[in-house]
């Protein structure tokens, strides 16, 4: 119990550390790099509240995926950051006001938080034991039975996202010589190939 | 030392307050923009994690991994937007878009 706690805050702290230097790094470079910290930790945190497939799930798609993927954008775009920075503490004052409002609010609202207890009895999908049942098989039983709408919608959105980022990159760009197989078999001898007459002493 | 509710709320809370404060700060740069909404849904799912796991209830979980595919679509659509648009207009200042307006 004692080990869970320590590695709870441990956790805990790199995150919200990392979530500093995310907003607060000179280089777009570092931020990325933050962030897939956070994630990491993150991860942790879930297999500390039982949700393992969660966890994983979390490295796989931020860490592989979203992460990576800003790591592209950053490095292929031209940018300057420096000019991206002018006028960067401009904002600090405003900011600040705004987070530490927020966060007042959620601290009285964590502070205020009641147990009562027939929301508590009232669960809607209560866990199995896991000595039974893993967290993955448990939540697979969730989701194909119960959320399946729900799940093939996700899966709608994820069409939806694969094809706009497509259509929105994918450009004509003329002058580029592209191999074209249709045209490469469906050439013929006849349009390659020519036999001439030559008779003896002339030229063609 | 028992981990609670109170402290993922904890986390999670502090997770929504710096990605909050980072767009404020980062008022020019659209990618560390991104990345600040991807701080607060992570901040999202550390809260429906820790009621899950207070509640013993799955359903928290279910609907994580459902903002986990919100999530990655939302990147995946705004970064190939910032990519078109860094490519017609050769710059991504957040005061520079401004081409709508009248």
């Amino acid at each position: 119990m004692i080990l869970s706690a320590i590695a709870f805050y441990l956790f805990a702290a790199i995150i919200i550390a990392s979530a500093v230097m995310v907003v607060g790094a000179r280089n777009p470079v570092h931020s990325v790099f933050f962030l897939i910290l956070a994630f990491f930790n993150a991860a942790g945190l879930f297999v500390i509240a039982g949700a393992e497939f969660l966890a994983m799930i979390m490295v796989i798609v931020y860490v592989g995926a979203v992460a990576v993927l800003f790591m592209f954008v950053v490095m292929m775009l031209d940018i300057n950051f420096v000019r991206l920075r002018e006028g960067f503490l401009q904002y600090l004052p405003i900011g600040a006001l705004v987070g530490i409002i927020l966060l007042i609010e959620l601290i009285f609202v964590l502070t205020t938080q009641a147990n009562v207890p027939e929301v508590l009895a009232i669960g809607a999908a209560p866990a199995p034991e896991i000595s039974e049942v893993t967290n993955t098989h448990a939540l697979g039983q969730l989701i194909y039975t119960r959320y399946i709408y729900l799940f093939q919608a996700g899966g709608l959105i994820l069409l939806v996202a694969m094809i706009g980022a497509i259509v929105l990159t994918l450009r004509e760009r003329p002058g580029v010589r592209k191999q074209k197989i249709a045209d490469q078999v469906g050439r013929k001898r006849s349009d390659a190939v020519e036999i001439k007459k030559v008779s003896p002493g002339s030229g063609i | 030392m028992e981990i609670g509710v109170g402290h993922y709320l904890t986390v999670g809370a502090i997770l929504f307050t710096i990605g909050v404060f980072g767009i404020f700060l980062n008022r020019k740069n659209v990618i560390i923009i991104l990345m600040s909404v991807e701080l607060i849904l992570l901040a999202v799912n550390v809260n429906l994690v820790g009621f899950s796991a207070h509640l013993n209830d799955l359903v928290g979980q279910v609907f994580a991994m459902f903002v986990l595919t919100v999530a990655a679509a939302e990147a995946a659509i705004g970064l190939a937007i910032l990519v078109v648009y860094f490519r017609n207009r050769g710059t991504i200042e957040v005061e520079d878009i401004n081409v709508m307006k009248g």
